[in-house]
């Protein structure tokens, strides 16, 4: 398998006022096409910031990252936007869907980055929705969805573009066990069946399991256990 | 436009909030509406008499001071001139003086002189011939359901009669109209006969108001009015002619400045919408900061939320102001009936129109360009963690 993210020293501080933070320590990570990676560690570890930066949401301070070959650090803010619009789809653990639009709408929401008609955006709104099985509630607005079906919905509107890449920040964090199983199986058949490459932070050891392999962070830097590495 | 339903749902979010601001917006364009009208209308009775070709003479003192009838012959012979009338203020008031409206006593010759109204040649003759005749405007003689053989009485408020009464009875004889449309608003006054009116009159008999000079060439007015003024130069009735439009300006200007005040109204109303519509876009905003970044995070452009937020701010104001004016366009046919055309109000037109939306599209841009920055510039990562 070829290596779609090739993470190299990588390196992040924050700034507080006069305080520096480094979250992140000269990370060394690849993760190969179609691998489905679960980040655990303790609050604070770094996860999101790592996840952060390998979705191209955040600038690394020091180090490299790759995705495709593509150098996102190098990319300006607006480049990086465009980058992420066609390659990254994102699952956040409250859903982050915009309350005053329909389900629908808020799948189309990527493809209106694009130059696709009304109707072929409507037409593929729709079939992300019925892969993930809420095509009868594309009329719906989040708040009339449960958070299992909200999930859902973002996660139509994370592949609505067909990107490569999934990154996901504790997508069942919010859900009860029943609707965790539903979107931890659907993100599993969006990795085995579509071919998509997710990165998932998580808390829970029971999603972990879904997931090829399990990272750790631990005060920023990166410990694979491979006894906790499913097959 | 495949924004316009993001940009829908940005207004609608909260609706309620978005009501009230549209209410306030609706309010001060009904109020532009309104106070630009009233200051065109204005504009318009300084403009819409045939002001160059006639010119009006009155006391250099002041208008309200009297002229001796002495002067009419000898205008008359200053060169230029092609006929002269009089007039005389009367104020009386009609109805116990619940209703006011222009009222004047003037030379049979003084419809002669006014080409611009409408006064069939029968009427016009009845005047000439009947001593208390009376001709009112279409409006007037429509509000009050006057017809030509109706007795009219005025309550004298400056002119009693010799006798003491202050009543004053005209026999209508003639009802003029204004040739343009957009000058109905001189359909509102009535003229009776000043001979009349001279011999009844208790007191300052044989003077008059002023002397409405007709022009053979509107070329010589400056000739005409200096050769006018000349004739009675230190004398006690010292005498201004100026032309009726200067005339008109310079008697509403006594009154106020109607274009100071509507500007000094205007800048108050929209100095307060600015900030009450500029804080509902800055709460509006902050309130959507996650959404704002989850737009950014799937790809939107710093540019594209700058221009969501921009067009959100527009569009509210926008809505409105085309139903506030909208409404100002209703309420000034509506006020038009009311007042029966005491003050002749343009419609509120393509002029209003494009000023008061080109001005609702500023005070938008104005309004969201501080919440449109903060959007554009909001960090992903921080906004989604709520920092």
């Amino acid at each position: 398998m070829s290596t779609l993210v090739e993470i190299r020293n990588l390196t992040k501080v924050y700034t507080r006022g006069h305080q520096k933070l480094e979250v992140l320590h000269h990370i060394d990570l690849d993760i190969v096409a179609k691998d489905f990676v679960a980040l655990m560690g303790p609050s604070g570890s770094g996860k999101t910031t790592l996840l952060n930066l390998i979705g191209g949401l955040d600038s690394p301070t020091d180090g490299t990252i790759a995705v495709a070959g593509e150098h996102i650090e190098r990319l300006g803010e607006d480049a990086l936007a465009k980058w992420r619009a066609s390659n990254v789809g994102f699952v956040f653990q409250f859903y982050n869907l915009l309350p005053m639009l329909t389900a629908r709408r808020n799948v189309e929401l990527p493809l209106l980055l694009t130059k696709l008609s009304a109707g072929e955006r409507r037409r593929k709104a729709e079939v992300a929705l019925e892969l993930v099985g809420l095509s009868d509630r594309s009329q719906h607005k989040p708040g009339e969805l449960s958070g299992g079906q909200q999930q859902r919905v973002a996660i139509a509107r994370a592949i609505v573009s067909d990107p490569t890449l999934l990154v996901c920040d504790e997508p069942t964090g919010d859900l009860d066990r029943q609707s965790a199983t539903e979107v931890l199986t659907l993100m599993q058949e969006l990795n085995r069946d579509h071919g998509k490459t997710i990165v998932m932070v998580t808390h829970d050891p029971k999603a972990a399991e879904y997931a090829h392999r399990t990272l750790h962070l631990d005060k920023g830097t990166l410990v694979e256990t491979p006894e906790q590495t499913a097959a | 436009m495949k924004y316009l339903h993001l940009i829908w749902a940005g207004l609608t979010r909260r609706k309620t909030r978005t009501i009230f601001t549209v209410l306030s917006v609706l309010a001060a364009f009904l109020l532009f509406g309104l106070l630009d009208t009233v200051n065109s209308a204005f504009g318009n009775v300084s403009g819409s008499l045939a002001g160059a070709s006639r010119l009006v003479t009155v006391s250099k003192i002041s208008f309200t001071m009297a002229l001796p009838m002495s002067l009419y012959s000898r205008i008359q012979a200053v060169p230029g001139v092609a006929g002269v009338s009089y007039a005389n203020w009367f104020g009386g008031q009609y109805q116990d003086g619940r209703v006011f409206f222009p009222n004047q006593a003037v030379s049979e010759n003084f419809f002669d002189l006014r080409p611009e109204w409408e006064l069939p040649a029968a009427q016009k003759r009845a005047f000439k011939e009947t001593r208390t005749g009376a001709v009112a405007g279409a409006n007037l003689a429509r509000q009050f359901g006057w017809k030509i053989g109706d007795k009219i009485p005025l309550q004298a408020t400056i002119f009693p009669q010799k006798g003491g009464s202050n009543a004053w009875t005209f026999d209508l004889v003639g009802i003029y109209r204004a040739k343009n449309p957009d000058a109905r608003g001189e359909e509102n006054a009535l003229f009776f006969n000043y001979k009349y009116f001279d011999e009844a009159r208790q007191f300052g008999n044989g003077a008059v108001g002023s002397y409405s000079v007709k022009l053979t060439d509107p070329r010589q007015a400056d000739q005409v009015a200096h050769a006018i003024d000349a004739l009675s130069a230190d004398s006690e009735y010292e005498t201004k002619t100026e032309t009726e439009q200067a005339f008109t300006a310079a008697l509403v200007s006594q009154f106020a400045d109607i274009g100071l005040i509507v500007g000094s109204i205007m800048a108050a109303v929209f100095f307060t919408l600015v900030l009450l519509t500029g804080n509902t876009m800055a709460q509006a905003v902050r309130e959507r900061i996650p959404e704002l970044a989850v737009l950014k995070t799937i790809g939107f452009s710093r540019r594209s939320v700058l221009a969501l937020v921009l067009c959100e701010a527009v569009l509210l104001l926008l809505i409105g102001a085309s139903i506030g004016l909208l409404l100002a366009s209703v309420a000034v046919v509506s006020i038009q009936g009311q007042v029966a055309g005491q003050l002749s109000l343009p419609r509120v037109g393509a002029g209003e129109w494009s000023r008061g939306l080109l001005l609702a599209l500023a005070i938008g841009l104005l309004v969201g360009f501080l919440p449109a920055w903060r959007g554009m510039r909001l960090r992903i990562v921080d906004a989604l963690s709520g920092r």
